[in-house]
């Protein structure tokens, strides 16, 4: 399982990369497992301003559906277009080109309350 | 939860497991395209030993057998299969099966592994004034479906029967992979051609390496539950549960052609059934296809250009030869021609799609 040490994470499977005040995110090398072949990943919140845990998008598998959730709160300042056309980049590199949205993060501290990896493991393996 | 003679192989192979119907079974392996695709193009296995095998013996097992189907299994020959269904009495319909005919004195029943129990004692109800002795043999027996069109090459090996010369939807009782009593059955639920084996849980992880070993060279590749659905749903047929079950008549269903109303013969819910094919029905099951992007599921709403609910989706999928979303749901009659156009409501929009024949491919 791989679960990068320098990210943050969600009880939802989805992973945060801090870059300056904004928060780059995308589903686990766990979640894209478990959803298995991704056929298209749908975000319509681009320049949206959401809170922390509302919805910016859906991933639908072939075999199942699943909402993509806020990690923190803030603008949805830009989506991943390279995946309308391949979604299946989810499936083969999750924490690289199958990177979901960037926020502008609202408020840092919300960032603290991720889980580091360790905590993550533990949490999936639980 | 109950495991098959093949559980230990599954993991060993790393398949994703899951609980269906009671039982520990695959659902994924390398993947659902990647099977699908495999199964299309040339040949892969699934365990279906959850299914459920009854035994139908005696002097009154076609009395028995031909009151509880809706089918007509009094014109089988021995070495012949029917699929059909068994009305409940009220219209609906208490599960889907395969009907294999050994002797007018021997039939085996081959049903879904989540009605097992329910469709024994229905069965064992009917039978109370007829007769015929029963028996479940589910528990004892394996089942592999070996699908696509490479598959008659690797079973060829592994016996000394002609498959060739077993014409769809019939069946021998043979010897293979060194297994005496084996039912070969030119039989499946894929539309990709192939054959559905039946023998004894003792022998089945032997036939298991038999098959994969022969299998090697033709790329074969073990399947799982996921796939089975896939692969189904592009040929529109019915999965009990989603698109068939108490409450849904096999008219409604589309499955007329296997409601047989001939020769005066007396079976359950024939004055129902044939009321309904005489007079029509409200609904039908139909097949549509979305035109914009998306995935129909298990109990979507279908609705009409002004937002009236119509009917549901009893299945849907991405099929993986399509590359679009099909599915299949009861819509009202009014909406069931081929080419009305129809919507799909997913997550509040409503996408475009439109009734097709079925199958989807």
């Amino acid at each position: 399982m791989n679960i990068p040490a320098d990210l943050k994470y969600t009880e939802d499977h989805e992973w945060v990369r801090v870059e300056g005040d904004v928060a780059v995110v995308g589903i686990t090398d766990f979640a894209q497992g478990e959803l298995g072949d991704i056929v298209f990943v749908e975000i319509e919140t681009e320049g949206e301003e959401l809170d922390k845990g509302e919805t910016f998008g859906t991933v639908e598998a072939v075999k199942t559906v699943s909402d993509l959730f806020m990690p923190v709160g803030g603008e949805v300042a830009e989506f991943n277009e390279a995946l309308a056309d391949d979604p299946e980049l989810v499936n083969k590199d999750p924490y690289g080109e199958g990177w979901m949205i960037k926020i502008k993060v609202a408020d840092a501290a919300e960032l603290g309350e991720l889980m580091d990896a360790d905590a993550y493991k533990a949490m999936i393996e639980a | 939860m109950k495991t098959t003679a093949f559980n230990k192989i599954h993991k060993s192979l790393g398949a994703k497991m899951v609980e269906f119907a009671g039982y520990e079974m695959p659902i994924e392996y390398s993947g659902i395209k990647d099977e699908h695709m495999t199964v299309r193009e040339g040949v892969g296995v699934f365990d279906v030993s959850h299914m459920g095998e009854i035994w139908v013996k005696g002097p009154k097992a076609l009395d028995l057998v031909a009151m509880i189907n809706s089918n007509d299994p009094r014109h089988l020959a021995p070495g012949q299969a029917q699929y059909s269904c068994m009305p409940n009495g009220k219209g609906g319909i208490v599960d889907d099966l395969l009907v294999y005919c050994y002797s007018s004195e021997k039939y085996l029943l081959v049903v879904n592994a989540s009605n097992i129990e329910k469709d024994w004692n229905w069965i064992v109800q009917q039978n109370e004034e007829i007769g015929a002795e029963l028996e479940n043999a589910s528990d004892s027996m394996s089942q592999l479906a070996i699908q696509g069109p490479r598959a008659i090459a690797v079973l060829q090996k592994l016996t000394d029967v002609n498959l060739s010369e077993i014409k769809f939807y019939t069946f021998t009782v043979d010897r293979f992979a060194g297994v005496d009593n084996v039912i070969i059955s030119a039989t499946g639920y894929t539309g990709a051609g192939g054959f559905e084996l039946y023998f004894n849980n003792d022998t089945a992880e032997h036939v298991w390496y038999a098959i994969f070993d022969a299998g090697k060279e033709l790329g074969i590749k073990p399947i799982g539950l996921a796939a089975r659905d896939t692969l189904r749903l592009e040929m529109g047929y019915c999965l009990y549960g989603n698109d068939i079950d108490d409450t849904t008549s096999p008219i409604e269903a589309g499955l007329g052609w296997i409601t047989k109303f001939n020769n005066g013969r007396e079976f359950i819910d024939r004055e129902l059934l044939t009321m309904q094919k005489n007079e029509g029905v409200t609904r039908r099951l139909r097949g549509f296809k979305l035109r914009g992007r998306g995935i129909p599921r298990h109990g979507y709403e279908l609705v009409n250009a002004e937002d009236s609910v119509i009917g549901h989706v009893t299945s849907g999928t991405m099929s993986p030869v399509l590359n679009e979303g099909i599915g299949m749901g009861y819509v009202a009659k009014e909406y069931s021609a081929f080419g009305t156009e129809i919507f799909v409501k997913i997550r509040n929009k409503n996408i475009p799609a439109e009734i097709v024949k079925l199958p989807f491919i």
